[in-house]
């Protein structure tokens, strides 16, 4: 009774997804790839907008790991002046809605010359991964035993080249969660590049799919939106089937605790 | 420091080298957190001060801004879209947080236990939160299309419905309904993972020792896994009080807030205050409101955790 209640709720949960696939390689009751073949070409060309997705994303992951790996470093092994407020200063960062704070950025993206900018969106977003980024990383490195850091120190290391020599390596799978998870926020969202973007060829894959609905001049290209859908789903699906420990990971340490 | 006797230390292999990290460790630690605070400080505690001078000023997207309050605060009162949509996301709030805990509960008490194939069904309820919010909105805003969806004909062939329905645009309450099933399908899952965490973290003996003296299941649940659960379930519903108050893309992709303003979220019209009526210190106000109203509520509710545990 159990086994089949399971099944047919994960029949329900699953299909909608398995019928996006099926529906974005049909055209009436053939197969054919020509909704993905318009997707091609649809706007700017979808070049354009993966590029820009993927400038996006490589931007926020790089940057995520670089100052949360820093911001761990240095909150799991050194005292310094205002240790305690910037910790808290950055868990506040979690309490304070995105969506409310987006209008003000936008304005001061504007006086940073970063309007209208990826990189200013690649800002934002490293922004709003630090609360789970630095908390990860933190604990990562306190895990390691300090053993570790001070054998290299004795064999000539500074912190520098202990951190990136020694204590890298013993850290690497928080470090695969945190771009996980940065990867994820980058490559999906829609309301920060919705606000802080406005030309048509900086446009990010969500923002320039979704205007298939919102800016269709009469009728919706129902086909080509859905092998856009497909488009962005895929490499999420993928990479959570390749994945998943180090998104239960996450789940177990940064959000519990949060 | 090697550097008074004016002779550099070869780059490595030299066994005893001054350590920087003794020498001066507050500021070591301090360069290694500096880009963080850096961020904190230019694209966090900046716009929320920012945002606070906004609202007391009239500020047009492509005009210089001029103080004018309380005026922003004042029309908010006034403008009926607004309470209008306040009232809604409260509605919408309350529903969606009663049934998709329900839902995602319910889906992490059936795949607690570690049996064969388990992991199967867990990774199946898990798969549509893997999906970004926006895509997975679009692709139900297509499955409940007319033109290529299937419910429609489902229906018609089960006999449910005659005649095919708008799903999100036709009914205000069917609309309501759509976006409440895209939300329960979406976030069940991420929420029953988060839950699944919890039901684990109880140790085993404890249902042991109760079912060992004879307590029904009703009671251990009820006994046990509840009071256990409490600070996960406390996180689980602030989750999703705080998401269901800020929902955007469920309304502005997939029923455009309507049909008339029917689903219209408080959100939505701060984005089309500012991007639509270039109004933003009008919007700014309304934020503020928003984020006072969400900080009291979370420092509430875990002030609520602290005090119960």
């Amino acid at each position: 009774m159990k086994r089949l209640t399971m099944a047919v709720l994960a029949v329900l949960f699953v299909y909608p997804i398995v019928w996006s696939g099926w529906s974005s390689v049909r055209l009436g009751d053939a197969f054919s790839l020509d909704s993905y073949r318009k997707l091609a070409n649809y706007g700017e060309g979808v070049g354009t907008y993966l590029t820009n997705t993927v400038v996006l994303v490589v931007l926020t992951v790089a940057g995520t790991l670089v100052v949360a790996t820093f911001a761990g470093y240095a909150f799991a092994r050194f005292r310094f002046p205002g240790r305690g407020l910037l910790f808290v200063l950055i868990l506040a960062i979690l309490m304070v809605p995105y969506p409310t704070i987006l209008i003000p950025l936008y304005v001061l993206l504007g006086w940073l010359g970063l309007q209208d900018s990826l990189i200013g969106l690649a800002l934002v977003m490293i922004m709003l991964q630090l609360p789970f980024a630095v908390f990860m990383m933190r604990n990562a490195f306190e895990s390691v035993p300090r053993t570790l850091d001070e054998a290299a120190m004795i064999d000539g290391c500074n912190s520098f080249s202990a951190l990136t020599r020694v204590l890298l390596p013993a850290v690497l799978p928080g470090l695969v969660t945190v771009g996980l998870f940065a990867f994820l926020a980058s490559w999906n969202d829609y309301v920060a590049p919705l606000i802080l973007i406005s030309s048509n060829d900086r446009f990010t894959l969500p923002v320039a799919v979704v205007n298939m609905r919102l800016h269709n001049f009469g009728a919706v290209d129902y086909p080509t939106m859905q092998a856009g859908v497909v488009f962005m789903a895929l490499p999420c699906l993928v990479i959570f089937l390749a994945l998943q420990r180090y998104y239960v990971r996450g789940f177990m340490s940064g959000a519990l605790r949060g | 420091m090697s550097n008074t006797l004016g002779v550099r230390p070869a780059p490595a292999r030299t066994l005893i080298r001054p350590r920087p990290r003794r020498r001066l460790p507050g500021l070591v630690g301090f360069a290694y957190a500096a880009p963080a605070a850096v961020i904190v400080g230019l694209f966090f505690l900046l716009p929320l001060g920012l945002v606070v001078w906004m609202s007391l000023n009239k500020w047009p997207l492509l005009a210089p801004p001029t103080f004018n309050a309380p005026d922003n605060y004042l029309q908010i009162a006034e403008n009926e879209l607004v309470l209008d949509a306040v009232v809604f996301t409260l509605k919408y709030t309350a529903v969606v947080t009663v049934l998709l805990f329900a839902v995602s509960f319910g889906l992490a008490l059936l795949v607690q236990d570690r049996r064969r194939g388990v992991g199967f069904f867990r990774g199946a309820f898990f798969l549509p939160a893997a999906v970004g919010w926006a895509t997975a909105t679009l692709l139900f805003f297509g499955l409940l299309s007319d033109q290529i969806g299937p419910l429609n004909g489902i229906l018609e062939w089960l006999g449910l419905i005659d005649a095919p329905v708008s799903w999100t645009a036709g009914d205000p309450d069917v609309a309501f309904g759509s976006t409440v099933v895209l939300v329960i399908w979406r976030w069940a899952g991420f929420n029953m993972l988060i839950l699944l965490t919890g039901l684990q973290s109880i140790p085993t003996e404890i249902y042991e020792a109760a079912r060992a003296d004879g307590a029904s299941r009703t009671y251990i649940f009820r006994r046990i896994t509840l009071p256990l659960m409490r600070p996960t379930i406390a996180l689980v519903l602030c989750l999703m009080v705080t998401g269901s108050m800020l929902g955007f893309e469920q309304f502005y992709i997939l029923t455009r807030g309507g049909p008339g303003s029917s689903t219209t979220s408080v959100v939505m019209v701060i984005v089309r205050e500012a991007f639509v009526r270039f109004n933003l210190g009008s919007a700014a106000a309304m934020s503020v409101l928003v984020l006072l109203a969400l900080v009291a509520l979370n420092a509430l509710q875990l002030a609520f955790i602290r005090r119960r545990s």
